[in-house]
């Protein structure tokens, strides 16, 4: 191998075009292989792993949401005082519709959900931009005001799971914390 | 020397041509930037020492306050000024041509010094408690966008003088074939950096306007892919210009030489072509974007931009071992690594910079990035864990580098406390990568980004979290102190350094040839491309040093890309 004669300051050989060779042509083949790896990895993910972001989500107004979620307390409670307690939980039947609103610092109402159980988690904001995120698995998503997103779950083992907002949503954004309950 | 009819002088260190109107804006842009970059490090102290619970530093409204400060001057000012002033040398020294327009780069310096200056107030006097990525429907004073805008486009104004000066060069004459591979990296930021500010006015407009209550507020999620065509592209504009420097210290330092331009080149065309996907990185977990959508944009099917990562990656060591075993540091896999010229500021802050942004920056980013993964990574610690190992511990050490060589060279003045420079990007390296580590593993636990305080309502995450936080503070300390350091000894080089003009500078220290007899000042690269004839190497491999660091780089890659593929498929099903 002959030593390159130009330094990266000063303009090149007039001959300077020329095909990769040596250990520069096996590393450019190993990385775009690598890269091939990476690549394929999120549709083989997509058909055949669980965990997936689809984005699946609806144009919804925020006085609309809210009158959607009041509808599931009702229709799951059958208690008016509910709609505006946010202590007590709902506890919706498997499965189906689940409605979850995000405002300036609540998640609100807190759901009870039966493990094992495949719901449809409609998460929307009324005001701000909001970040739902369940601990301790750490799943994290956005919720935007304007969009109803979908999040189609289903529940592992029983336990009680924070959902702290991890997008900043005013000063009081690092109290907004609120909880799915898995029995 | 300011007399000089011809408008240049040539540095008696390099022998390159400096453009005296272009040496004036190189140093006004730098020190402007050193200046945000001082804004920006006082306000990483004040947070690092916020999130470290224990401490718990700041009042709730100034975390947040302090925390969109920090994220503006830091990511846009500090960044954007020095970039303009990268710009205007390579372009200016590196083809011997002078500034197309000086009353361009006035209108361009004004312009974006009272955008910062807008922005910074605004926020200062509790008007912008937005972060710096103000989502809407959250909404600041006008000033605030308004500030953005003027930076946005003072900057446009710098690139469209930088890319005259291109063409003067060319129509002048000026040099002979091709420009050399620093300009061409530059050119590839610069034209990043076009379609970047675009996307930057083109959402903030209107933003403005909905802010001032002219027009209806803009659709959100639409905000934040444009914002991020803003928000994430300026990051590669940062990437280019890090590998540009990289490869310029790599020659000043070493005399390290591209072994092959077109590959080189080539990297810097996959940046343009493939790099603005990384918008789509944001809105991997977001409503109203559909999974064919987000995988697609992920990668662009090919993942061409990372690719052009690693090829740099493999290529900038890689010239630097090639010199060094021509200068006979043969011995071995790494004698060529082992005899660098560590104590020289300019190669170790460039060397720490290329580790730090590759193992750190690099692995982290493509696999927080990757579509389904970032389900579990999605605005937790383990996004600024990411970023601040390739902003910081990457292109803000690299341009440090720089600094060592820039800021004697331009004001003639020799680098005040040597012994204390040396030290600066090792304790600048080893601060942010403490501080990014404690960051990615508490995010790993969940700990969210943009949060005063993880247990205003009760504990959820323990003490190992605590623990992490508190590596967030002692590290973000470090570096603190490292980014003082820097500070103090460029601004007290401009004051109290010793001229020494005319002559050339002191050599930071660069490796002497084996065997031969010694240089007194070592040649910082420059000139050889006269005819100095190619040596052949006597070994059959001089660059296997570096194909063993790749492959480890690799492997290491594919562990932690994997291992997030194995925690993502522990969490509950979500479709």
């Amino acid at each position: 191998m002959s030593l390159p004669t130009r330094s990266s300051i000063e303009c090149p050989a007039p001959d300077w075009f020329q095909a990769p060779t040596g250990h520069e042509r096996i590393w450019i083949g190993l990385a775009l292989a690598w890269c091939m790896v990476m690549s394929l990895m999120m549709p083989y993910w997509h058909f055949k792993g669980k965990q997936n972001s689809s984005g699946e989500s609806y144009s919804v107004k925020p006085a609309d949401f809210i009158k959607r979620t009041e509808k599931f307390i009702l229709a799951n409670t059958g208690e008016e005082s509910l709609l505006e307690d946010g202590i007590a939980p709902i506890v919706p039947a498997p499965p189906g519709e689940v409605y979850l609103i995000a405002k300036q610092f609540q998640w609100f109402p807190i759901l009870k959900l039966r493990a094992g159980e495949t719901y449809r988690l409609h998460i929307s904001s009324v005001d701000f931009q909001h970040g739902f995120s369940l601990l301790p698995m750490n799943m994290n998503f956005q919720v935007v005001p304007g969009y109803d997103h979908v999040l189609t779950i289903k529940p592992q083992a029983p336990g009680t799971y924070p959902i702290v907002c991890n997008e900043f949503c005013g000063i009081g954004h690092q109290n907004m914390v609120g909880k799915i309950i898995v029995e | 020397m300011s007399n000089n009819p011809t408008g240049k002088r040539i540095c008696a260190t390099t022998g390159l041509p400096i453009c005296l109107d272009a040496q004036f804006f190189v140093k006004c842009n730098a020190v402007l930037g050193v200046v945000f970059l001082l804004i920006g490090g006082i306000g990483a102290l004040l947070l690092a020492l916020t999130r470290w619970q224990t401490v718990h530093l700041l009042p709730v409204d100034w975390f947040y306050r302090i925390l969109t400060l920090h994220g503006l001057n830091m990511l846009i000012f500090w960044i954007l000024f020095f970039e303009v002033a990268i710009l205007y040398f390579v372009s200016t020294s590196l083809l011997n041509v002078k500034l197309f327009s000086v009353k361009t780069a006035w209108v361009s310096l004004i312009m974006m010094l009272t955008g910062a200056v807008m922005v910074d107030v605004t926020i200062m006097v509790g008007k912008a408690d937005v972060m710096m990525t103000s989502y809407l429907p959250l909404l600041a004073h006008p000033a605030f966008y308004l500030g953005i805008i003027l930076m946005a486009v003072g900057t446009l104004i710098a690139v469209f003088n930088y890319f005259a000066t291109l063409y003067k060069a060319k129509k002048e004459k000026t040099y002979q074939g091709s420009v050399p591979l620093v300009v061409f990296g530059a050119t590839a930021a610069a034209i990043i950096a076009v379609v970047t500010l675009l996307h930057g006015a083109i959402v903030m407009i209107p933003t403005f306007l909905h802010s001032a209550g002219w027009i209806a507020q803009p659709d959100p999620i639409w905000y934040r892919m444009t914002w991020w065509g803003l928000g994430h592209m300026s990051q590669q504009v940062n990437v280019c210009a890090m590998v540009s420097v990289w490869y310029f210290l790599g020659a000043v330092t070493t005399g390290a030489k591209p072994l092959n331009e077109t590959v080189c080149r080539g990297a810097f065309l996959l940046y343009i072509f493939f790099i603005n996907l990384a918008s789509a990185h944001h809105l991997l977990v977001d409503p109203a974007v559909s999974s064919g959508w987000k995988i697609w944009n992920t990668s662009y099917a090919m993942y061409l931009a990372v690719l052009a990562s690693m090829i740099h990656g493999f290529t900038v060591p890689a010239s630097v071992e090639v010199a060094m075993r021509a200068k006979g540091y043969v011995k071995g896999l790494f004698g060529w690594l082992t005899s660098a010229p560590w104590r020289n500021p300019g190669f170790s802050a460039f060397f720490l910079s290329l580790v730090i942004f590759g193992f750190g920056g690099g692995i982290t980013g493509v696999t927080l990035g990757t579509q389904q993964i970032n389900i579990i990574a999605h605005n937790t610690l383990r996004i600024p864990g990411h970023f601040h190992v390739t902003v910081v511990g990457g292109t803000t050490l690299a341009f440090m580098g720089l600094c060592f060589y820039l800021v004697p060279l331009l004001f003639q003045r020799e680098f005040i406390f040597k012994p204390l420079a040396r030290l600066q990007p090792y304790l600048f390296g080893i601060g942010i990568t403490i501080m990014a580590m404690g960051m990615s593993f508490a995010g790993s636990m969940g700990v969210s980004r943009r949060s005063w305080d993880i247990e205003a309502t009760g504990s959820i995450y323990g003490s190992t979290a605590h623990l992490f936080l508190a590596a967030v503070g002692i590290g973000g300390v470090l570096a603190f102190l490292g980014l003082l350091l820097f500070i103090l000894l460029t601004v007290g080089t401009l004051f109290f350094g010793r001229r020494f003009a005319g002559k050339p500078m002191e050599s930071w220290g660069t490796p002497k040839q084996l065997g031969r007899e010694e240089h007194g000042h070592a040649p910082v690269g420059l000139p050889s491309g006269s005819g100095a004839p190619a040596m052949a190497l006597t070994e059959a491999h001089p660059t296997q040093g570096t194909l063993v660091l790749a492959l480890i780089f690799l492997l290491s890659f594919a562990v932690y890309y994997f291992a997030n593929w194995k925690a993502l498929a522990d969490v509950w099903p979500v479709r």
